[in-house]
């Protein structure tokens, strides 16, 4: 099929004829209006953009969204996707996915997609709870979490979304607020652009079973001390007024925040998302703490390597060349090995 | 040649007995015979198996193997766990089964004739390898003395032949290990085998040179073996007579010989090439499926994408992917994998894609007996999912049959836009047979269209509005302008396939989904009944086809009446099977389970039949069913 040609469209072409049936106030429906409005700036045609999703409140994401699209089961997107996008070099493939349908129930999936660098683009929608069956808790819920089927504190220690992607050799890690559309609609924009598997977990706020989870990122009071925005290329500073810095102290394996007034700037990290090794990258996701002081949000890391769906094109294709009529090759196949002939 | 060394034997490229010196030996014809080759997993008995087989079929004599793989891959040398062997019967006319019963046991240990010798008739031939009859290896499998000096043999015609010493010796000169030159003790033994039974040696030669191109030493060492034991066998006194299987009267034509698992690999590319799609198949590693994995990612020229899952659930969920896009989306494994499957198989139904699932059945449950053959997944496949998820069954009932099962499964999913679960088993995926090979044209068509445009009479797309005929959807690949729909598990409506939660519209698409496969056209049953009079009819599925036929087979040799019929659709069944079934007096349903197909007949025709089931992870016996069958017809 032939390559993208740019088309001119809008927000309006994207939106689907069906009611969306989120809560009001759900977190799902900012992250669904950045969509629809960045879609169109990337030149893709409707056609060539699917959507593919588990179950969950944001697996309904398809669904509102004027692509192709398919609303699969618990879990299993990227393992659908992966069919797809491996057969289909032409598509843009999406998964969207919970944190219960991603590292729950889909866990194997999503690790073996991100190892295989499929080219997939697979958005988290990380709200730390079971939205769609009515607030259990979820594998990123925090420890001692009071639910309805823990009503007395969880005992499950919570997976750091970001910790497990690089841990399954993501190429393409990166995390984002739903109520921040320009840094989302920036964020979405590297993954498009990426070759592979683009790993974005994006902080969704339930209002109804965990309302608030994210509050502290975005309440004008706390946010600044609370987040730090990654940029490649610039340094790790953060805080009113650049009030605090991140470094490397020798002979730690994490990295630290300090004040900026204390540490000589020629300690303060710089932001490299194309880092080779992924240490870096895991050092900054164990930054945040359990009450999501010091969160990094942004691309954590972009590097590049052959996705599963280059590597395997190239052999069929290596095959193809020498391929001649079907018929034929397939004449030629069945009579092949110890054959004879009955007169 | 390696066969002129010396000290390698008499054999040369074109072996008369004369020529060396020998007397010729006594020649008796033969109508049919079964060899068994046993041993250790490492004496390469599969290997030996395969050799004799390619060179008997060469020869013309129809073919058909039985190989019995041990359960551990490495079992400690020596052991009754570690015995692994291969069963091949061939004769001068057609044959259906690898036969109830060799009328020779090769044991290349004690280990081999201990787990073989009670399969062997009284009266029937043991060559066995002297030298690994040690009194350690006779205590490994509890032998206190040693059965080929005591007399506890004496029922059979015993060769005592040092096969591991003979082999040594004659590569005395061979610039290989000492333990390269014991390894080709199989290749002596082969070439004993093929001088008794007068086979071409050529195949074997040529497989030699194929398979150790690399090094050159071991491939004269093994022909040297080989001839070795060909002229063993015309040297030795111990050998009177030799014999001859004459071929058999076939069709004419190409054949190879062939294991179910490549046929229904090969069937699947035929498919895909046939229907001008590519094919993506998805699966994990199982036995005894796995070949079918194996074999389709050699064949990326015809467009076949293999992704090796992370486990069976990705392996559907990847071939559904592709469908979705516009492939043959397929996936392959045997009953725990499909029990895996379970769910995304009845997405698939909700999303009305084509997808061929194929289940080489083995015996249960959970682990069961991973190498044995069962038929035991019957009502899984029929009906072990959840909500009302009907799907198209078909079976295959041979070796070769497994070819055309494929590219029958792949035909309903293409045009019915359906799973099908295609039925195979150890039996049939290991068991070899020759192989007519098909013309290409003979083979169905199997182009479909994908959705180009509009199907509404408003000029809108419905993705749920059917075709009148297959009551198919249009298939609307994504990348198609226009057509950007979105689909999912949820209740769709009907043509709109909008999310409906309405009860009547629900209660409306269950019926359409089940109403969709009963409409699949299948052909009728064909019913074998030559003399017209039988009053009890034999019915199978599946795997049993061989055993059932030579029993019917057998018993209408002895002027007894019997009529079979054998099942290719389980779901849908034939249209004609309830007239077939009310046309004899009792129906016999010999099945490698407790009685599943039994059940369906029971409840969808209201008759009762008889269950004939066995679920010792063997097929039946053609003599096994014979006495029953004779048993039942008596009765009548
Ligand atoms: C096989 C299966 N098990 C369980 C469910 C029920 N279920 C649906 S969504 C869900 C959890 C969703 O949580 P999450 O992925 O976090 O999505 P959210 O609703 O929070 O967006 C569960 C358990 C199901 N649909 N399928
Ligand atoms: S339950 Fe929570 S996540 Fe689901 S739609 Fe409502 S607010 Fe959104
Ligand atoms: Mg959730």
């Amino acid at each position: 099929m032939s390559n993208a040609v740019p088309v001119q469209l809008t927000m309006k072409d994207f939106k689907s004829d069906q009611e969306v049936r989120w809560c009001p106030g759900c977190g799902d429906y900012a992250i669904l209006a950045a969509m629809q409005s960045f879609l169109p700036e990337l030149g893709i045609p409707r056609e060539r953009t699917v959507f593919v999703s588990g179950i969950g409140c944001s697996s309904r994401f398809p669904y509102y969204l004027n692509t192709y699209g398919m609303h699969s089961i618990h879990g299993r997107a990227p393992a659908i996707a992966t069919g797809l996008s491996v057969s289909r070099p032409d598509l843009t493939v999406w998964v969207v996915t919970g944190d219960g349908d991603a590292l729950s129930i889909g866990g194997n999936h999503l690790i073996h997609a991100l190892r295989r660098n499929v080219n997939l683009k697979i958005l988290l929608f990380n709200n730390k709870i079971y939205g769609l069956t009515k607030g259990q808790y979820s594998p990123t819920s925090e420890l001692g979490k009071i639910t309805k089927s823990t009503p007395s504190g969880s005992s499950d220690a919570p997976f750091n979304p970001i910790s497990l992607a690089l841990g399954a050799e993501a190429s393409f890690v990166a995390r984002t607020i739903d109520s921040d559309r320009k840094h989302l609609q920036s964020v979405l924009r590297q993954a498009a652009d990426h070759q592979g598997s683009a790993f974005v977990e994006i902080y969704q706020n339930c209002n109804i079973f965990n309302d608030g989870a994210f509050d502290v990122l975005k309440e004008p009071e706390t946010r600044d001390d609370y987040l730090i925005r990654l940029e490649h290329g610039q340094p790790l500073t953060f805080g009113a007024d650049g009030s605090h810095v991140v470094t490397h102290p020798a002979g730690s394996f994490g990295l630290a925040v300090g004040e900026a007034a204390a540490t000589d700037p020629a300690d303060v990290l710089v932001h490299d998302a194309h880092a080779e090794d992924p240490a870096y990258a895991f050092a900054l996701s164990r930054l945040a703490g359990p009450d999501l002081r010091h969160t990094p949000v942004g691309v954590f890391r972009s590097v590049r390597r052959p996705s599963y769906d280059e590597l395997v094109r190239n052999q069929l294709d290596a095959a193809k060349a020498k391929a001649g009529e079907p018929e034929q090759d397939l004449a030629a196949l069945l009579n092949s090995g110890d054959t004879w002939t009955i007169l | 040649m390696a066969e002129q060394r010396e000290g390698a034997g008499q054999l040369s490229e074109h072996p008369d007995p004369n020529e060396h010196g020998h007397p010729a030996k006594e020649v008796h014809q033969l109508d049919r015979v079964v060899i068994r080759f046993a041993g250790d997993s490492g004496d390469g008995m599969q290997l030996t198996g395969d050799r004799f087989t390619s060179e008997t079929a060469q020869l013309g004599n129809d073919i058909s193997t039985l190989p019995n793989f041990p359960a551990e891959i490495r079992a400690p040398a020596g052991t009754l766990p570690g015995v692994s062997s291969f069963q091949v019967a061939f004769a001068d006319y057609d044959i259906l089964t690898p036969g109830d019963a060799p009328n020779v046991l090769v044991a290349m240990n004690p280990a081999a004739l201990k787990a073989n010798i009670a399969d062997l008739p009284k009266g029937g031939t043991i060559i066995a390898n002297t030298d690994e009859f040690t009194k350690r290896n006779l205590q490994k499998v509890g032998y206190d003395s040693n059965p080929l000096e005591d007399d506890s043999l004496a029922g059979w015609q015993v060769h005592k032949v040092g096969l591991t010493s003979m082999t040594v010796g004659a590569l005395a000169e061979h610039p290989v290990s000492k333990k390269d030159a014991e390894r080709a003790k199989n290749m002596f033994a082969l070439g004993l085998l093929s001088w008794l039974y007068s086979r071409p040696h050529e195949s074997t030669m040529a497989f030699l040179e194929k398979k150790f191109a690399a090094r050159p030493e071991l491939v004269a060492a093994n022909k040297a073996a080989f001839a070795a034991g060909w002229n063993f066998g015309e040297t030795t006194e111990g050998f009177a007579v030799r014999y001859e299987v004459p071929p058999a009267q076939m069709a004419p034509g190409n054949y190879r010989n062939i294991t179910g698992n490549t046929a229904l690999a090969l069937g699947l590319v035929a498919a895909g090439v046939r229907a001008q799609l590519p094919i993506v198949l998805g699966a994990y590693p199982i036995t005894p499926a796995s070949d079918i994995l194996h074999e389709l990612s050699k064949h990326k020229k015809f467009g076949v994408t293999t992704v090796q899952a992370e486990d069976e659930i990705a392996a559907v969920g990847v071939a559904l992917g592709a469908s979705y896009g516009g492939s043959l989306g397929i996936t392959s494994t045997s009953g725990p994998g499909v029990a895996l499957k379970s769910e995304t198989i009845s997405l698939a139904v909700a999303l009305e894609l084509p997808l061929v699932v194929v289940d080489v059945q083995r015996a249960g449950p959970s682990t069961g007996l991973p190498t044995k053959t069962e038929q035991a997944d019957l009502s899984m496949a029929l009906f072990g999912r959840h909500g009302e998820a009907p799907v198209a069954v078909v079976a295959a009932q041979s070796p070769t049959d497994c070819f055309h099962a494929a590219i029958e499964a792949c035909r309903i999913a293409l045009t019915y836009r359906t799973p099908v679960i295609l039925l195979s088993d150890g039996y049939v995926a290991n068991g070899s047979e020759p192989w007519l090979l098909p013309e290409i044209s003979d083979l169905p068509d199997l182009r479909v269209e994908f959705a180009t445009g509009p199907n509404g009479e408003d000029g809108k797309f419905y993705p749920y509005l059917r075709d009148p005929q297959t009551m198919a959807r249009p298939w609307a690949v994504p990348g198609t302008p226009g057509l950007e729909h979105r689909i999912g598990g949820l209740e769709k409506a009907d043509k709109t396939g909008d999310i409906s939660y309405d009860p009547a519209n629900h209660d409306f698409m269950v019926r359409t989904r089940a109403a969709r496969i009963e409409a699949i056209d299948v052909p009728d049953v064909a019913v074998e009944d030559p003399s017209g009079e039988a009053k009890v009819l034999v019915l199978g599925w599946g795997s049993t086809y061989g055993p059932i036929g030579a029993a019917a087979r057998a018993l209408r040799q002895r002027g007894i009446n019997v009529a079979q019929a054998h099942l290719r659709h389980l779901n849908p069944l034939p249209k004609n099977l309830g007239e077939v079934l009310a046309a004899y007096d009792k129906v016999v349903i010999p099945e490698m389970n407790l009685g599943q197909l039994a059940q369906v007949i029971r409840a969808r025709f209201l008759i009762d039949v008889v269950g004939y089931n066995q679920v010792r992870g063997l097929p039946f016996t053609s003599t096994q069913l014979e006495t029953m069958l004779e048993e039942v017809i008596k009765n009548v």
